[in-house]
């Protein structure tokens, strides 16, 4: 049956007009998604930027030694940023120390050891400690740990530990239960479940044959994990690792109860001392000068720098083991 | 002899089972945190729960009073910030997924979403306070907003490239060989597919963003009083946590917990839920 144009139901409108809107609504909406695209990277560079205007006043006045004068006098105007460099430098690698074996752990038992039952259950009770906001952590840190640490821990360290050559001096002071090692145990228990996402993800990657074959050559669990498992998954492991260290040196609530806002450079991890993110959260509103609340942005600008070469680091890593062919 | 033959063996067996008992113990560790952290929370929070909590305003020390300012001043930057960052990062993953016609724009645009996705909040909030509170003179609820939207952004970016990734790429095909024009296509075909994907992504990012403190501090700072224009500045739960334990005030802390107990509740619930979302349509599929 032939079908004459006339009979086919009139459209909306004609043919050309209609895919003229079309192609002009296409071109329009790939505009808009493209200008969103092209914002995320805005984004990032205006925060740096603005930071870096923000904290000029203080570059500007102190140059390169505010990143090595310990000066921090409100009073006379003179600021550097040693002491929260040095809390942070401290702080995130204690975490790490204590962070990178646990989620270790944590990934092998959930990959290789506990019943398939049990895997999915403890990895999202894992995952749950992500959710918890940095500020319930700093809150219980400073009602709850810090009084274990002062009452058991710190007198423990100082009594056994502290009065020992070498690492000594690291372990001794006054049992306040604020300091540098509570804070950086803190910080662990909040970066354990983003490394062992990670972890557990990338130990997942591994090919069934390539394990099953180790298991067949008579391997334990503890060679398969350690010879076949970690070598196909170095790169990303490393990167997981990187990406909480991310986590620890920019993290803010939760070291900042737990820390104790002293601003002095000590040796011991026992005594309260500062952090860049800490030192940020607890003067700003109290910053009473124009070049005080530079030398705080320019804090911020400092964190900014140091944690996305970190987190650069870490997303070149994760990269790597992706382009093997799997996706985290 | 088959002793001496064994012995690598009984080494190699032993070596095994005190990595299993440590890999326990790094998981019971774990979890022993989170039961302790929890447990203080629900605890204490339970104990200083009350329904003036939600009626009262934040009082001045050692007087009765609740949350209800911080609740509402929460309540609505953090829809405000969804309510901004959403369409923006809808848009933006969107181009990632379906537009991006020169691979390493995408993978540029992808890396420096990734990065903004795992940094520090405080640096955030450090920009929006140059951007918003340095040029308009004030802390204001608006600020607030802002500062939480560049929070929510990268979350939803992430999400929505990674859902609309999933769509079987015959949709795609189907609809554009019926003639469809692509932004329909992706309105209207990839959207509806994708669309618990997203919502998941939203709702972890609203569960992130309602216990941020540090962006807040610097852009919205804090109210004593019930205040709704967004002009002014807000109060918030996390900030007033912030504020009240670090107070040597018993009152304030108690008040603290119960807000702590508050956030903690919301913000698990709603990731439960998220999750509920998103396996609820896996299992439909």
């Amino acid at each position: 049956m032939a079908v004459h144009p006339q009979t086919v139901p009139y459209p909306v409108l004609p043919e050309d007009e209609r895919s003229r809107r079309d192609a002009w609504f296409d071109s329009a909406f790939h505009r808009i998604v493209a200008v969103a695209g092209f914002f995320v990277l805005i984004a990032l560079s205006g925060a740096a930027l603005s930071m870096l205007w923000g904290g000029r006043a203080a570059f500007g006045t102190f140059g390169l030694s505010f990143l090595w004068s310990s000066d921090w006098d409100a009073v006379n105007h003179k600021f550097g940023a040693l002491v929260p460099i040095y809390g942070t430098l401290v702080t995130a690698p204690i975490a790490m120390l204590v962070a990178v074996p646990v989620s270790f752990g944590i990934s092998y038992y959930l990959t290789e050891v506990a019943p398939s039952w049990l895997r999915q259950p403890v990895a999202s009770a894992i995952e749950l400690l992500a959710g918890i906001p940095s500020i319930i952590y700093g809150m219980w840190g400073l009602f709850v740990f810090v009084p274990v640490m002062a009452e058991y821990v710190n007198p423990w360290l100082d009594q056994y530990v502290g009065s020992g050559p070498g690492i000594g001096v690291l372990f001794s002071g006054p049992p306040l239960g604020m300091g540098m090692l509570t804070a950086g145990i803190v910080l662990a228990i909040m970066v354990v479940p983003f490394i062992t996402s990670v972890m557990r993800e990338v130990f997942l990657t591994v090919p069934r044959q390539l394990k099953e074959s180790a298991y067949a050559l008579g391997s334990t669990r503890w060679e398969v994990v350690w010879n076949i498992v970690l070598p196909h998954t170095r790169s990303a492991v490393i990167g997981g690792i990187f990406l909480g260290l991310g986590r620890a040196l920019g993290e803010t609530m939760a070291v900042t109860f737990v820390l104790g806002n002293a601003h002095r450079l000590t040796p011991s991890l026992l005594e309260p001392g500062n952090s860049i993110a800490a030192t940020i959260a607890n003067e700003f509103t109290e910053a009473d000068s124009d070049i005080y609340l530079s030398s705080l942005i320019a804090l911020g600008f400092l964190l900014f720098v140091v944690t996305f070469i970190v987190l650069a680091a870490a997303k070149l890593m994760l990269n790597r083991l992706n382009r093997q062919g799997a996706r985290i | 002899m088959i002793s001496s033959m064994q012995r690598p063996q009984r080494r190699r067996t032993r070596r095994n089972t005190i990595s299993i008992a440590l890999a326990m113990a790094a998981t019971l560790f774990g979890l022993f945190w989170l039961a302790w952290i929890l447990w203080t929370t629900i605890s204490m929070g339970i104990s200083a729960m009350k329904w003036d909590l939600f009626t009262q305003m934040t009082p001045p020390p050692g007087a009765d009073g609740g949350l209800a300012n911080a609740l509402f001043g929460s309540l609505v930057m953090s829809l405000l910030a969804i309510a901004i960052g959403t369409p923006i990062g809808v848009a933006a993953g969107t181009y990632l997924a379906e537009f991006v016609n020169r691979k390493r724009i995408g993978e540029v645009i992808r890396f420096v979403n990734d990065i903004l996705l795992s940094a520090p909040s405080i640096v955030l909030g450090l920009f929006v306070y140059e951007l918003v509170v340095r040029q308009s003179g004030h802390f204001s609820g608006w600020a607030g907003a802002v500062a939480l939207a560049f929070i929510v952004l990268p979350v939803v970016v992430r999400t929505t490239d990674e859902m609309l990734q999933l769509v079987p790429s015959q949709m795609r095909e189907a609809a554009l060989a019926l003639g469809i024009p692509q932004w329909k296509v992706t309105t209207q075909v990839l959207y509806r597919a994708a669309l618990p994907g997203i919502t998941t992504g939203v709702l972890l990012a609203l569960a992130r963003i309602s216990g941020e403190t540090a962006p807040l501090l610097f852009t919205a700072l804090n109210n004593q009083y019930w205040n709704a224009d967004l002009s002014s500045p807000m109060a918030s739960v996390p900030a007033v946590i912030f504020q009240y334990a670090m107070s040597p005030y018993e009152s304030w802390h108690a008040l603290a917990w119960a807000g702590a107990f508050v956030v903690t509740m919301f913000v698990l619930l709603l990731s439960l839920f998220s999750r509920i979302v998103l396996l609820r349509n896996k299992v439909e599929q």
